[in-house]
């Protein structure tokens, strides 16, 4: 009996130690082995989340190549990007005109690639049945910093709205989804109140929200689109008819027509012609372009439709022919 | 002379594994300490004990540690609100009245309880009992300190029913017997005689108990909520001692800032908290010990 185990056992050891060496045998041969070098990624800190599932996607079939990937912030990335100091510079917004101006002193020429939407979506209970739309200036009044301590119940908010505690969920400091919403409602970035369940992991809001039925919460869209049997989505109005008129539900459609104000935008990288020159900078951008989609989705963005990304790419290639 | 070496060399092994013990207590209290002195140079300490918010990484700072402290004080009085009447209960019957057969059965099986993971009474606590208690109490929150501390009651009910039973099994059977023999019926003895010639002991794991409850950290983190908020309301999402330091420890707040620091002011403060209970239960055992000869 013994015996037949330690032979059962035996067979396994060797049986799963073949099986590592086959499959590490199989990797070895799908990498390009051949290219090196480094791609220097600096920028937007929203971004950050789908270039870092890019780059680490990328090491797996390239791991000769070096890909670092900052995060100090769309600006910030700007000015070292104008200096010729990174290769790719993502951004939350388009490029300013001072940074036009730096990226022409040192005639650094570029060109734009957009990778996803980004659309902010605003949540209460499903059995929350008196909140059915919201404007920017009421969020402001919840979220500010001035609200801390005194904004504790709903009809503080709307005098129609119940006499009953408001439990607000959100965002981490530490994440971009903070910074975003306090600039787009506090007008601030990083500025709001202090009292409320703070969390990184999106999860935790979405439990929270689930199944409190005084609570609002804000998070990406996708974790609203994972989970939509279980919250209710509020529509935004920005009280700006030009971008439509009303409370606008945020939808791929309405993210995308920029009606979803001002909680929605679209996503950018840079890339500078001089970079383009290196193949691991061409097959990283273009891996980029490849990924994006399934990666942006993944990471809590809404992403382009095929054609758009297919546009994104002839667009890369005719940059890149006029700048060999 | 070679056994006598070989003794010695045993011993040294032995007195170096206590030793252990010692100066991972030491250390631990030295990480603390030197930590939370920096964090008290930056923010006043009155503050940090008057304050009633807690903001730390906000734009507008708050030291307060008083919603945590709140958060952590009522999960655990929760906790011994449940497992003090069931625990002690369970130790009587299991004495007085129980077939000693069931009790050898019963005991072990009490004692799987202190076994299962926390992680594992976290979400019982978010994804079964807060679902089963909003049926009664309209306006609960999904995350809440009552079915935390409910569930955390329920683990701690083998520390006290054990530690208690052993107490009471202590006490010498002709006590008991007198207590019989001069009338009394069964549930007098055992309230009125054998329960007060147990009670240090019986303090003792409540005290035990009750310093669990305060450290433990999972059930809360999973199932009370992550706001810190001075309220009594058992209904509301709370933030305790623990969950803040765990949210804080994994999040992305960079190190040796005054952020990070908050932490081991706030893990000093659950010491200080837990380190006194022990104390006070080991000098209650001390002065109330009756011996009987």
């Amino acid at each position: 009996m013994k015996k037949k185990f330690q032979l059962i056992l035996t067979s396994g050891i060797v049986l799963l130690l073949v099986a590592c060496g086959g499959s590490k045998q199989n990797n070895d041969q799908e990498k390009d082995d051949k290219l090196e070098g480094e791609v220097k990624i600096d920028g937007s800190s929203t971004v950050y989340q789908i270039s870092e599932a890019v780059a680490e996607e990328f090491k797996k079939s390239y791991s000769d190549v070096r890909v670092t990937v900052g995060l100090s912030g769309t600006g910030g990335g700007f000015k070292k990007f104008g200096r010729g100091e990174t290769d790719i510079n993502s951004a939350s917004r388009p490029i300013k005109k001072e940074e036009i101006d730096l990226c022409n002193t040192n005639n650094i020429q570029y060109t734009d690639i957009q990778v996803a939407f980004d659309g902010l979506s605003v949540v209460v209970n499903p059995q929350n049945n008196w909140c059915n739309d919201i404007t920017v200036a009421e969020l402001k009044k919840i979220w500010e910093p001035e609200a801390q301590g005194k904004i504790k119940k709903w009809n503080q908010i709307r005098p129609e709205w119940p006499d009953q505690e408001i439990h607000l969920y959100g965002a981490g400091t530490e994440s971009g989804t903070y910074d975003y919403f306090t600039e787009a409602i506090v007008g601030k970035s990083h500025s709001s109140r202090g009292d409320y369940t703070a969390s990184e992991d999106d999860n935790v809001l979405v439990q929270g929200v689930s199944t409190d039925k005084n609570a609002l919460g804000f998070f990406g869209f996708a974790y609203y689109d994972e989970n939509k049997d279980k919250l209710k989505l509020v529509p935004v109005d920005d009280q700006k008819d030009e971008n439509g008129k009303g409370p606008i539900l945020p939808s791929i459609e309405t993210v995308k027509d920029k009606s979803y104000s001002p909680l929605s935008r679209p996503l950018y990288f840079y890339v500078s012609s001089s970079a383009m020159k290196r193949e691991e900078v061409q097959k990283f951008v273009s891996f980029y372009i490849e990924q994006a989609g399934m990666l942006a989705k993944e990471v809590g963005f809404i992403p382009m439709t095929d054609e758009e990304y297919g546009a994104q790419k002839s667009k890369f290639e005719e940059f890149l022919n006029t700048h060999k | 002379m070679n056994k006598k070496i070989r003794e010695k060399i045993i011993e040294y092994i032995l007195a170096l594994c206590a030793l252990i013990t010692v100066l991972t207590t030491i250390s631990i209290l030295y990480v603390l300490i030197s930590e939370a002195f920096i964090f008290f140079t930056e923010v006043s300490i009155i503050d940090f004990f008057t304050d009633t918010q807690w903001t730390p990484l906000f734009a507008e700072k708050h030291f307060g540690i008083l919603p945590l402290l709140t958060g952590t004080l009522l999960t655990a009085a929760i906790a011994i609100a449940v497992a003090m009447p069931i625990g002690l209960t369970i130790a009587i019957y299991l004495n007085e009245y129980a077939h000693k057969n069931f009790k050898y059965v019963i005991k072990p099986l009490l004692e799987i309880l202190a076994a299962v993971p926390t992680v594992v009474y976290g979400f019982f606590a978010l994804t079964v009992v807060t679902p089963f208690l909003q049926q009664y109490f309209t306006g609960m929150a999904g995350f809440n300190s009552l079915s935390a501390g409910f569930v955390m009651g329920i683990m701690i009910i083998p520390y006290i029913s054990s530690l208690s039973d052993d107490a009471i099994t202590a006490v010498p059977s002709h006590i008991r017997e007198g207590s019989l023999a001069l009338g009394a019926n069964r549930i007098q003895t055992a309230f009125r005689v054998v329960i007060p010639s147990a009670a240090s002991g019986i303090i003792v794991s409540i005290m035990l108990a009750i310093s669990r409850a305060i450290g433990e950290t999972m059930i809360v983190a999973i199932a009370a909520g992550q706001q810190p908020r001075l309220t009594l309301n058992p209904l509301v999402p709370i933030e305790t001692i623990t969950t803040y330091i765990v949210q804080v420890s994994l999040g992305d707040v960079a190190h040796n800032s005054l952020e990070y620091r908050t932490i081991f002011a706030a893990g000093i403060t659950l010491f200080a908290f837990t380190f006194l209970l022990n104390n006070l239960s080991f000098w209650f055992n001390k002065k109330f010990h009756r011996k009987y000869v």
